[in-house]
């Protein structure tokens, strides 16, 4: 569940500051989404494609991602043509499929896997944790980083003991099923969870202090931003200006 | 006139909200010894009398004191809790960095150290620990053990003068609980340990004290006692009734 799968690796991608990456893919998903143009989408698109491949992760790994994405731009294709109105159609049978509906939908679609991709590109190849201290170095309000920080390396023993009491009610032959009882015993397993995390989160608070925490986290400096950063940010900055130009073509 | 002791506790009772009774009281107790061993069944508060001495829980009525000095302000409890790390029960809750060695190097920063001097001295922490070759490791994907010795490491990174240890080898498996055991007689510190694991104080404690009835008194010298037999898995702690 946390194995950071994309970050495992050492790629011209993998081995930017993630500051840098922050930067180019803020730019680049910014201008991906406010875009309504069909060349600029595509063109992002495949702009996407290319930063996958420099990453050199496996295909079936992003795709079994982009599976879930597009479990909800499904929907969209199922709604938009019917509903949308405009003034041409195309007609299946005894449906009118709206074509502005059809090319909203397939929009929205080339939009949707151009950012995950991007985003998977730029920000999945690293670390969680040197994404929160780059956020922390580009001024970020510390209170949000620090729940970044904390949410990724707790999130992972919450869900443990929210599964440990899962398989306790699993031993004692509890099988879900639409009932009060049911109901109710989930009920008590998030209460549980909740009340455990609580507990957990006073602990890892008292830890601290102990320690001399006073409200700063003082990052172990990590600065390796190298003139290479530059050169890349500059490409994908310049980039992203083609892309926003694009659309006044 | 003679040197106070490092930690003493006068008088301290305390009673957890919304309880009637107290866990702890009228507790006296001054550190007298190296290696300090505490058992109490469970319940008996225990870990209570580690969260008073280190100022977790405030005691409502008795004094605090550390080097002979009653405890009040908070920049006296800064300088006590430097000078006395606590391993928790569960290093889980010990562990919130990501890596190793920012967990390690957490303390360090905190009392002042340039990260360059926080990183050295995580290093020098790790490497006495024959923890060398953790510092880029993900604290959640460390092993049980792993996670107990590297929260050890997190404490005596701040170079304390002395340790309390709530039930270290709760968990441990034979080879780490060794470890644990061999580091422990290793350092030249205060450690007040608490434990069920007779075996393990008996290795790591010279003076044994019980917590009973919100009381902590010294158990006598022969309550603990060797001897040598094997058996199979005659290495996990256990106990014998004669």
């Amino acid at each position: 569940m946390m194995d950071e799968r994309f970050a495992q690796g050492s790629s011209l991608l993998h081995r930017r500051d993630p500051k840098a990456k922050i930067i180019a893919a803020t730019a680049f998903v910014t201008a991906s989404a406010i875009t309504d143009s069909f060349t600029v989408a595509t063109v992002s698109f495949a702009f996407s494609i290319v930063l996958f491949l420099l990453t050199k992760l496996p295909v079936q790994l992003v795709l079994k991602r982009l599976l879930a994405v597009n479990s909800f731009t499904f929907f969209l294709w199922l709604t938009l043509p019917l509903t949308y109105g405009g003034s041409e159609f195309i007609t299946a049978g005894p449906l009118a499929l709206s074509i502005e509906g059809i090319r909203l939908a397939a929009l929205i679609t080339l939009k949707t896997n151009a950012i995950v991709i991007s985003i998977i590109a730029l920000l999945g190849t690293s670390r969680i944790a040197n994404i929160g201290h780059a956020l922390e170095s580009l001024h970020l309000p510390q209170n949000l980083c620090f729940i970044l920080l904390f949410s990724y390396r707790y999130v992972f023993v919450i869900y443990q003991e929210y599964r440990r009491l899962v398989r306790a009610a699993q031993l004692r032959c509890f099988v879900p099923a639409t009932s009060i009882h049911t109901y109710r015993t989930f009920g008590y397993l998030f209460g549980m969870t909740l009340v455990k995390s609580w507990n957990r989160a006073t602990r890892v608070h008292q830890a601290m202090v102990l320690r001399g925490f006073d409200g700063r986290l003082i990052p172990l400096s990590q600065d390796r931003y190298t003139s290479d950063d530059t050169i890349f940010l500059s490409i994908m900055l310049s980039l992203t200006l083609l892309l926003i130009l694009l659309n006044f073509l | 006139m003679s040197k106070s002791p490092i930690i003493e506790l006068r008088n301290i009772s305390y009673t957890y909200p919304h309880n009637s009774t107290p866990i702890l009281q009228n507790l006296n107790f001054s550190v007298s010894d190296k290696h300090i061993g505490v058992i109490g069944s469970n319940g008996c508060g225990k870990t209570t009398f580690f969260q008073i001495i280190v100022g977790l829980l405030t005691p409502d009525t008795g004094q605090l004191l550390f080097n002979g000095e009653n405890v009040e302000s908070k920049k006296q409890l800064r300088g006590l809790r430097k000078e006395v790390g606590f391993l928790f029960q569960s290093a889980d809750d010990q562990l919130f960095s990501p890596t190793v060695l920012e967990d390690v190097a957490f303390g360090p920063l905190n009392l002042g150290y340039s990260p360059a001097a926080a990183e050295k001295i995580a290093l020098e922490t790790l490497a006495n620990l024959g923890l060398s070759g953790f510092e880029e490791r993900i604290t959640h994907k460390l092993s049980g053990g792993e996670k107990k010795l590297v929260a050890l490491a997190t404490i005596l990174a701040m170079k304390p003068k002395m340790v309390l240890l709530d039930e270290p080898t709760n968990n441990l498996d034979p080879r780490t609980r060794k470890r644990l055991i061999d580091i422990l007689q290793g350092l030249d510190l205060y450690q007040i340990i608490i434990s069920h694991d007779w075996d393990f104080l008996d290795q790591t404690s010279s003076t044994l004290y019980q917590v009973e009835h919100g009381h902590i008194h010294k158990c006598q010298e022969d309550h603990i006692h060797v001897h040598r037999h094997m058996h199979k898995a005659g290495d996990y702690p256990h106990r014998h009734v004669h």
